[in-house]
This record gives structure tokens, sequence and C-alpha cells, in this order.
């Protein structure tokens, strides 16, 4: 085993590339070739214990990345290393070390029960007995496997089976854990389960996650760091607070009136975002203003009925990223005009107190 | 064959044990894999009973109008080659086995490629496992059939019945490498379905399946023997069953099979090592 040193980079992409080559028709007959760059030059420094959030649009090459540093697909050009090793080249080596789940594609197999697939693994990645069993234990409370572990994974739903992807991979205690859209199709309470589990093991500091979801809850739960790609390409790379500040994602104050008004307040360093509900709901963002300010002057200005305070929103600002035209390779702090409209009814904080007559 | 990946090599002697401890836990999991589907079992195993009647019948017929021996085989010989042949075709299992192909074409293959195992010796030990439960279930109602119905030769020396076994172990690893070569077209083709196709009509003529080789002439059966792997896989451990041959013959036929599992399980790690360097994993 490649023993790393302990602050040294776990995975580590320098330019990484990949081109697919599709055959597109062209007329009837004739058939042109078309490279598409699904992998753009990324570069990318993860380190042990680390929980990145790796999302991107539909198409942006998040998963040809994964393939890439798990070993499976060769990049056109570019370095890639995990755990000090060339993926492609160590593939097999580098398999006793991560862990992998790609979502929409099953790792265990189809006509054996979960309790043999388990069983099976241990002796595939020669994990000893009293280790496996103690591992399988843990996932089965915390996934809460015991209902299907005798059934066929193919008359398992498609969330058991997701559990049962998940302990899969874990069972061999992997340095770095790769999943791409591990919650995909599952419901509520599995998917807190998910995510809970897997906030457990990034709690120990130990187990590097790379994590590909759709549902940015996930990452909001569970990763302080967030690699946004499009087109192949890095977006950003931070702090989900990195990214509201970026945006300028700011808090809203949503402001329920008795009376619709015909001419809008002017509050200074709050600007007017929308007004609904036919003039009884208006919608302000804090710029420079603090919410308290915003909350005070509309209590002088209007008749308030009730009041809210939106926290900014993750998805917001995701999108906006994602709606940018040209990616641009750095992190650049938005220009001061740039006003949120990042916030979403999801996360209301009510502040007590501050209906008024 | 002797190595768990054909990118690392690690250390052996020192493996040796933990791996032959997983080569036999993945065999047993293909063992259990496929006594998950009992009806397709006995389906099965009805239509080459139901077969070996029909075959036998003809070749029978055959040998009477050659005058009781039939290219060197008594009839009793003929009838056990036919209805063993039945048993052993699900054993090599020469058709029908499409799982590689299948899981290039959807992008499962990255699974496989995601285990700590060479992908040729999973499939194989999944294979052996596989072979087994026919060996149980498919290989003894047709011989079973046969020895009710039809008078079959019983081995007459004492190696007869090792070299049997032997030689359907090989048959077995060499059809599977064969399988294994044509399921791996669909790496650049995508498709396997021509591959297979033109494996499907060669292999149930050249293995012996048909008519015993022995009905060609000298000029044709023996380049077929050495040059090919399709004799191998059915034809020879039926001879060797029914000692068509002489002691030396019968040694050298399994001698032949050796040379053939060793070079096509050779060809399947430098057909696989070729296809993962320009694999393409389908799908998102
Ligand atoms: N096997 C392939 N052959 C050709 N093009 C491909 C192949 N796989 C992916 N692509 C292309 O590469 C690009 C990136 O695909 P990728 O699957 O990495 O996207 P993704 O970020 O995972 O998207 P999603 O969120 O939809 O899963 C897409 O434009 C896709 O069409
Ligand atoms: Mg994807």
């Amino acid at each position: 085993m490649t023993a790393l040193p302990p602050d040294a980079p776990v995975i580590e992409a320098r330019d990484l590339r990949k081109e697919f080559v599709v055959r597109v028709r062209a007329g009837r007959f004739r058939r042109t070739k078309r490279v598409v760059g699904a992998v753009d030059g990324i570069d990318l420094t993860v380190r042990r214990g680390e929980m990145i959030g790796y999302i991107g649009p539909n198409g942006a090459g998040k998963s040809t990345t994964l393939k890439m540093m798990t070993g499976v697909l060769s990049p056109s050009s570019g370095e890639v290393r995990v755990c000090g090793l060339p993926p492609v080249a160590q593939r097999v080596r580098l398999a006793l070390r991560i862990g992998v789940v790609f979502g929409q594609r099953s790792q265990l197999w189809w006509d054996l029960p979960l309790r043999d697939s388990f069983d099976l693994l241990r002796h595939v990645y020669r994990v000893p007995a009293a280790e496996h069993a103690a591992r399988l234990r843990r996932c089965r409370a915390e996934l809460d496997l015991d209902g299907f572990l005798d059934i066929p994974v193919r008359q398992l739903s498609l969330g058991q089976r997701m559990r049962g992807e998940l302990t899969a991979a874990l069972l061999h205690g992997p340095e770095v854990l790769f999943l791409d859209e591990p919650t995909i199709g599952l419901d509520l309470v599995s998917r807190q389960a998910v995510r809970a589990f897997l906030a457990e093991l990034g709690a120990t500091g130990d187990t590097t996650l790379v994590l590909t979801t759709h549902d940015l809850a996930d990452i909001e739960r569970l990763c302080r760091r967030l690699v946004v790609i499009d087109h192949g390409r890095v977006v950003h790379d931070g702090s989900i607070e990195a990214l509201h500040a970026r945006y300028g994602s700011r808090r809203r104050v949503v402001a329920d009136l008795e009376e619709p008004l015909a001419e809008p307040p002017v509050l200074p360093g709050a600007p007017l975002l929308r007004v609904e509900a036919d003039g009884r709901r208006l919608v302000f963002a804090c710029e420079s203003a603090t919410a308290s300010e915003v909350v005070a002057g509309l209590a002088r200005l209007v008749a308030l009925r009730d009041i809210a305070i939106e926290e900014p929103d993750i998805e917001d600002v995701v999108a906006r990223l994602y709606r940018a035209p040209a990616p641009t390779p750095a992190p650049t702090p938005a220009p001061a005009g740039d006003v949120a409209q990042g916030c979403s009814i999801t996360s209301t904080a009510k502040v007590p107190g501050a209906s008024a007559s | 064959m002797g190595s768990v990946t054909a990118t690392v090599a690690p250390p052996i002697g020192r493996n040796i044990i933990p791996w032959f401890r997983t080569f036999a836990a993945i065999t047993g999991s293909g063992f259990r894999r496929y006594s998950t589907y009992r009806q397709a079992t006995v389906a099965g195993a009805f239509t080459n009973t139901v077969f070996g009647f029909l075959r036998c019948y003809v070749l029978l017929a055959v040998a009477a109008g050659a005058g009781g021996v039939a290219a060197g085989y008594s009839p009793a010989q003929l009838a056990t080659f036919v209805w063993v042949g039945q048993g052993l075709l699900a054993v090599v299992l020469l058709w029908r086995w499409t799982d590689l192909a299948d899981r290039i074409r959807t992008g499962e293959v990255a699974s496989d490629l995601l285990r700590p195992v060479h992908p040729v010796v999973s499939y194989l030990a999944t294979d052996l496992g596989r072979a087994g439960y026919a060996l149980l279930t498919r290989f003894l109602p047709p011989v079973l059939t046969g020895l009710l119905f039809f008078d079959l030769v019983l081995p007459s020396r004492w190696q007869t019945v090792p070299l049997f076994v032997l030689s359907v172990g090989l048959a077995v690893v060499i059809c599977f490498g064969c399988r294994f070569l044509v399921n791996a077209t669909a790496y650049w083709l995508y498709d396997a379905r021509g591959a297979m196709i033109l494996w499907t009509l060669s292999s149930g003529v050249l293995a012996g399946l048909y008519f015993p080789l022995r009905f060609l002439p000298d000029w044709a059966a023996v380049p077929l023997w050495l040059a090919t792997p399709f004799p191998s896989l059915l034809q020879t451990p039926l001879d060797v069953l029914v000692e068509r041959d002489g002691a030396g013959i019968q040694a050298g036929m399994v001698g032949v099979q050796v040379l053939w599992a060793g070079l096509i399980l050779l060809a399947c790690r430098r057909v696989q090592r070729r296809a993962e360097r320009k694999l393409v994993v389908q799908g998102g």
C-alpha cells in the first residue's frame, strides 16, 4: 500500500479532460463525427477527510469525472491521482481503497439476496471477518436493512437497493467514497437516514467523500466545500457561504399587508423585489439594510398583517450559477449592483411579534 | 491465469491461498445465482431430454444403415455419445450467454471493473459455479434417461473416469473463454449480436453436437481438432468417455484441451486489457 503523508491530497486532478467522439446523423445515410468535451480541464485537490459536493447541471461532466477518478474510464489528457495512485493503471489496487456508488446502476448481484452479496464482498475484498461483521452491523442498524436482507436484489425497491449499494460500498472500509447520486429515488425518511449516516462517517475525519447529487439539501447537510462544474469546467470551488457572497445572496423580508397598496413604499438599502397577491404581499431584499431595519421601516409606513424573514437559499444561488452564460474559471466577487434573487419559501423564519395592526 | 490482475502483479506465492478463497467464494455465488432459476432449469433439462431421443434414434438409424458400426462407434457408444452430450450441452453452455455483452452495452461492466479482482477471473469463477449447478441439475436427467431407455457403454479403463472429469472441466474453461471473447466484441462493436450468431452457427457443427466429428474424413477432422478449440468443447470429453480411441490418443486429446484452455484464457486477458484501454463506460 502506498502510505500517503497525512496532509497529502487524497485526490488530485490536473487539467483533467475527457472527450467523447459521437456519431451524429447528418442527413439520411451520412453520419458525421463530433467531439464532445465532457470534462474540459478540471483542477481539483481534495484532502483527507474532506467532504465535497460535486455538483452541476445535467451533462456537466460529473459522472464522467467520477468514472475517471475511479479508474473505469481513461482520461483523454491531464492527470489524476487518487490515494496517490493513477486510477486506470492501478485500478485493481485502488479498488481496495475506494468505495463507489453509481446511483443509476447496481453493483450488487442481481440474483442474490443482499446478505449473500455482502458475504461475497467480504471475500472479494478480503476483509477480516470481525471487521466486516462490525461494519455490516452498523449499516444494518443505521440504514435499516433488516427487513430485506434475504430478498434477491432484483426484487428490491429502488430505495432499498440504494441502501444496499451504500452498504456494499462501505464494507471494506474505503478511504475515499465516490457517490454519484446516492439519494436518487429515496423517500424522505431513507434520505435522512442516508444523510445522517454519511454525516457521521464524515465526522470521524478519516473518510473522504465526493458526493454528486441534484438534491442540494444533501450538500447543505454534508458538505462544507462545494465544487460546481458546468460544461466540464469548475465554475465554483469553495464554501456555500462563499457562493452566497459571490452572488450577493441576501436575506429577504416578506411583508403581508392589510390593504393592497397602489404605491409601494421605498426603503433605503432594501430594493423591492416583487409584489405578489394583488399587491398584498411585498418582498424586499436586505441589501445594505438589516432585516430589522426593513421591518421597522415597513411598520412605520404601512399596515402590516404578518411578516417573515427568509434565509438565502442554496437552490436559487446554484440555479443562477447554472444559468450563467460562460463559465468563468475562477470565483470572482459579484459586483455590488448584483441584487439577490436567491431566497425561497423553504427556510422561512417568522419574526415573533412582528405583526402590526 | 495465476495472477489476480493484469495491471498489477502481486507477489503470487504469498497471495495464492487468499486468492483461491476469493475464487471459491465467487464460484459459490455463481452456483447460488443460477440455482435461483428453477423453472428455467426444469424446462431446459426437459428439452434436452426430448432432443436426446430424436438425436439418438437418428444416429442409431445411421449406424444400422452402415451395418452396425459408424465412424468407429458401436451403437452403444453412439447412444452414450448422444445422451451424455445432451447433458454436457448445458454444463459447458455453448449458447445463450450474453452476460458480459449486456453489461458492456448498458455500462454495468463498470461495476465489474470497480472490484479488486480481474474481470476474466471473476467471470470464470462465476461460470465454474454455474457449470457446477448445471452438472447437478442439467447433466443427470438426460444421462439417467439414456441409461433407462438405451444400451449405454460403461468405461472399461480405470483412467477413463478421471480423464473424463478433467476433460469436462477443461471443456467448461475453454467454452467460457470462447464465450467471453465473443461477448467482448461488444467492447468495440457496441453490439455483440453478429459475433454471437457466427459463434452459434459454427460451434454447434464444429463441436460435435449435430454429429460426431469422426464422421468427417481425417484430413478435415485432425486440423479441426488441433487448430480450433471447437472439438475440445464437446467432442473430446465424449470421445474420452466412450473410449473411442486407444489410451494414448485418449490422454493426448485431453492434453490438446489443456493447451487450448491456456491459450484461450491468455487471449481473454489480452482482449480485456485492450478493451479497458479504450473502454467507454456507457450511461451517466
Ligand atoms: N459514453 C459517452 N459517449 C458520448 N458522450 C458521452 C458519454 N458519456 C457522457 N457523454 C457526454 O458527456 C457529457 C457529460 O456527461 P456526464 O454523464 O458526465 O454528465 P453528468 O454531469 O453526470 O450529468 P447528470 O447530472 O445528467 O448525471 C454529456 O454531454 C454527455 O452527453
Ligand atoms: Mg451523472
